[in-house]
């Protein structure tokens, strides 16, 4: 069973592909590389939302396809869901 | 490479189409009761009311005619009965389907009232319609088609599976010479640079940058921010949280090897084979309906958390990635590529099943959509009216 997928070698984040719940450890694969990455979720993550896999300070850039797709408007947690309410876009 | 066949219509100025439609076109939004009315004597013709058609005026006007005689046009179109208030941008509608050369006539209500109108439209139609029933399927080549491609109610899903798996059948399409295209202006931002450098020329890159300028200086123009609309509120429910990331989603869909070779206006057809990027909005049923004005015959949709949209004369295929979706809304997905997920089977082979779905639905094959009845046609309007 797969619970998460990264796109690139450089996403600092990966997305749940089936409903993770927090507390367990989890298996994940990055595309890129094809290798297989574990992670923890820190509460649980409905399918689709993104866990971090590294910590983000607040201002970072968190990163998707080896690309920013926004930054942190607060420290997220490695294991931590990453949405709204952590990750803004740079863009408006 | 070795292009495949399958069964089409052709047309009278050689285009190849996968439906044989006989349309009642209304010119505008007062000329909807006569076409239904029409349409729904003659059954088995479509009628295709909209709201719009009065007082445009300038490039918005433009836009209006080429739409509509685009639509008229359309290789899936056999032939067309236009219905407006009055004879003129009738007969400039009529003119512009005539060219294409296939059975087209107009009709204009003033002076003779909706049912004198609705009568001899219905007569009309009724031959019509007894004579494109005996048009038969020829084999055609695969790389005669024109395959648009957008995605909608994106997730996270999207960027992972069904937007590469339609990326594959685009790069296959293209290797073998067909017309293809992708648009959705806006839900670029994020992604413009590598969209960009997947331009054929500088020339075209340019192009291409100058457009997607104008699109966000419109926005910007309107004093507000796409926040709240872009990413929509389905796609934060799937799990996109900003533009950027739903643009390198959406960018999935040109695949790895084509490269643009021109942008097109909205509903502008292609002068030639090639992967085409069209300025469009990103809203479904207002794309849609533009690539179906452009000619295009079949239209690739991925969707993540369910977008049930379609079009009634280009066939809409839907294909998602998101396991929930598949399993709830299972009678809007034509193609499940949710194993991708699971490595259950391979990117080329999610590719492949797609393909296979699409040959079928060109040969006549009815999609969700279609089986449905999802029949959106909606114009894109650039200004109110005067």
């Amino acid at each position: 069973m797969i619970h998460f997928i990264a796109h690139g070698k450089n996403d600092n984040v990966g997305v749940a592909v089936v409903d993770l719940p927090g507390g367990q450890q989890l298996a994940g694969w990055n595309l890129e590389t094809d290798q297989t990455l574990a992670a923890r979720a820190k509460q649980d993550i409905p399918l689709g939302h993104k866990i971090a896999l590294a910590p983000v300070s607040a201002g970072g850039q968190v990163v998707k396809y080896n690309v920013p797709i926004g930054q942190a408007s607060q420290d997220i947690a490695e294991g931590e869901h990453v949405h709204t309410h952590n990750l803004r876009t740079a863009r408006w | 490479m070795q292009a495949g066949t399958f069964l089409g219509y052709r047309r009278e100025n050689g285009r190849v189409g996968v439906r044989n439609h006989v349309v009642i076109l209304p010119v505008d939004d007062i000329s909807n009761a006569a076409a239904e009315a029409a349409a729904s004597n003659i059954k088995g013709t479509l009628a295709l009311p909209h709201a719009y058609g009065r007082l445009q005026f300038g490039e918005d006007l433009e836009l209006f005619f080429r739409t509509m005689i685009g639509t008229g046009a359309n290789p899936n179109v056999a032939a067309c009965l236009v219905v407006g208030i009055e004879p003129e941008w009738t007969g400039r509608i009529v003119e512009g389907i005539a060219s294409s050369g296939k059975p087209v006539e107009g009709f204009s209500i003033e002076r003779h009232g909706d049912l004198r109108t609705i009568e001899a439209v219905s007569r009309r139609a009724q031959q019509l319609l007894q004579r494109s029933s005996e048009l038969r399927r020829e084999e055609c080549g695969v790389q005669e088609l024109y395959v648009s491609a957008k995605c909608g109610e994106s997730d996270t899903t999207t960027g992972l599976a069904s937007c590469p798996a339609v990326g594959r059948v685009l790069d296959r399409l293209d290797a073998l010479g067909a017309t293809t295209s992708f648009g959705e202006t806006s839900e670029l931002t994020g992604a413009e640079d590598i969209c960009a450098s997947r331009a054929a020329t500088p020339e075209v890159a340019a192009e291409f940058r100058r457009v997607f300028r104008s699109y966000n200086q419109f926005i910007l123009e309107q004093g507000v921010d796409l926040l709240g609309s872009q990413p929509t509120q389905g796609n934060l429910r799937g799990g996109l949280t900003t533009i950027e990331e739903k643009a390198l989603g959406n960018l999935q869909k040109i695949g790895r090897q084509c490269r643009f070779v021109g942008c097109l206006e909205p509903a502008e057809a292609p002068p030639g084979p090639g992967l085409w990027f069209m300025n469009t909005s990103s809203a479904a049923a207002e794309a849609v309906t533009l690539w179906a004005a452009s000619g295009a015959v079949i239209h690739l949709f991925p969707t993540g958390q369910g977008n049930i949209v379609g079009n009634p004369i280009e066939p809409v295929i839907k294909l998602s990635g998101n396991p929930l979706t598949v399993r709830t809304m299972s009678e809007h997905i034509d193609v499940d590529v949710s194993g991708l997920l699971q490595r259950s089977f391979s990117l080329d082979e999610a590719g492949d099943r797609l393909w296979d779905l699409m040959i079928r639905v060109a040969n006549g094959r009815l999609t969700c959509a279609e089986a449905l009845g999802h029949r959106e046609f909606v114009l894109t309007k650039l200004y109110r009216s005067a």
